[in-house]
């Protein structure tokens, strides 16, 4: 193989590693329930992105046509993510989960409840 | 009173084309064997389930679309180096926050969207929309200035919607 598809691939790989393993991070350190919805919504989907663009050039360099389902499990990535997410949130107020003490308007979470005006 | 239904052989064109080009890159081939197979699938589906279909405004504006997708596609990148810079720093800086956007776009498809786009993009989650459908909840990992976001928000994710939906 040559050299620059190697390195390309390679940066790619790396690149996206990195972002999912931030994204862990995220979900493993932040304080509370709602603070750690953000690291997999956000950090995991361009560390995904990353990782199926490596897939996608070298499968396409290695079996020598285009190789496309990458794509597809990108765009089912971003439409299900955010739904997951909101989902959680959504549950979590509904529960009455903690929230960290710091967290401004905090009140709001009962109008949100109630699903009224705030 | 209920009227005659029409038969059209393809109830939901945009479905079609969508499904046709989903199944093709879900077998990651265009023989013509998948090619017949994917057209009696983009024909079949539509056929047995546009009955369940609830009318949405459609894309009224391609080329608005294709900017805004763009556009997304290069905020969720920013906001990924953001919230990575967020989750490494310490968190004790953090000041998370809940706020409540008032909407100016109607109907689900176009809301949808806005609160989907809202949790891929600027450090924050969308959790809920209240009755009237006319405010959007979302939780901020780390808020700065409460009408600077709204106002971005606003500016740069729901008038483009407006336009494209033409609602």
């Amino acid at each position: 193989m040559e050299f620059w598809i190697e390195l390309v691939v390679s940066v790619f790989l790396v690149v996206g590693a990195v972002f999912v393993l931030i994204g862990s991070l995220g979900l493993a350190k932040l304080p509370d329930f709602y603070t750690r919805l953000h690291g997999p919504t956000k950090a995991t989907t361009l560390g995904m992105g990353c990782l199926l663009a490596a897939s996608v050039i070298l499968v396409t360099y290695q079996q020598g046509y285009l190789s496309l389902h990458e794509l597809l499990i990108t765009l089912f990535l971003l439409i299900t993510a955010p739904v997951t997410a909101h989902m959680l949130a959504k549950t979590a107020m509904h529960h009455n989960l903690e929230i960290l003490d710091k967290t401004s308007n905090k009140a709001l979470t009962k109008r949100a409840r109630d699903r009224i005006n705030p | 009173m209920t009227t005659k239904p029409s038969f059209h052989l393809l109830p939901m064109p945009m479905h079609s084309v969508i499904l046709f080009i989903a199944w093709l890159l879900l077998n990651n081939t265009v023989a013509p064997g998948h090619l017949v197979l994917g057209a009696f699938l983009a024909i079949a589906i539509p056929l047995l389930t546009s009955g369940m279909q609830d009318p949405q405004p459609g894309f009224r504006k391609p080329i608005a679309t294709i900017r805004y997708v763009l556009m997304v596609i290069f905020d969720i990148i920013v906001a990924n180096f953001e919230v990575a810079v967020l989750v490494i720093g310490p968190a004790k800086k953090l000041q998370p926050a809940f706020v409540a956007i008032p909407l100016d776009i109607e109907h689900e498809l176009p809301i949808t969207i806005l609160a989907s786009t809202v949790s891929l993009t600027p450090g924050t989650v969308s959790a809920e929309i209240s009755e009237d459908k006319k405010w959007l909840y979302v939780h901020v990992l780390n808020l700065t200035n409460e009408e600077e976001l709204i106002a971005l928000i606003k500016h740069r994710y729901e008038r483009p919607l407006k336009e494209i939906f033409k609602c």
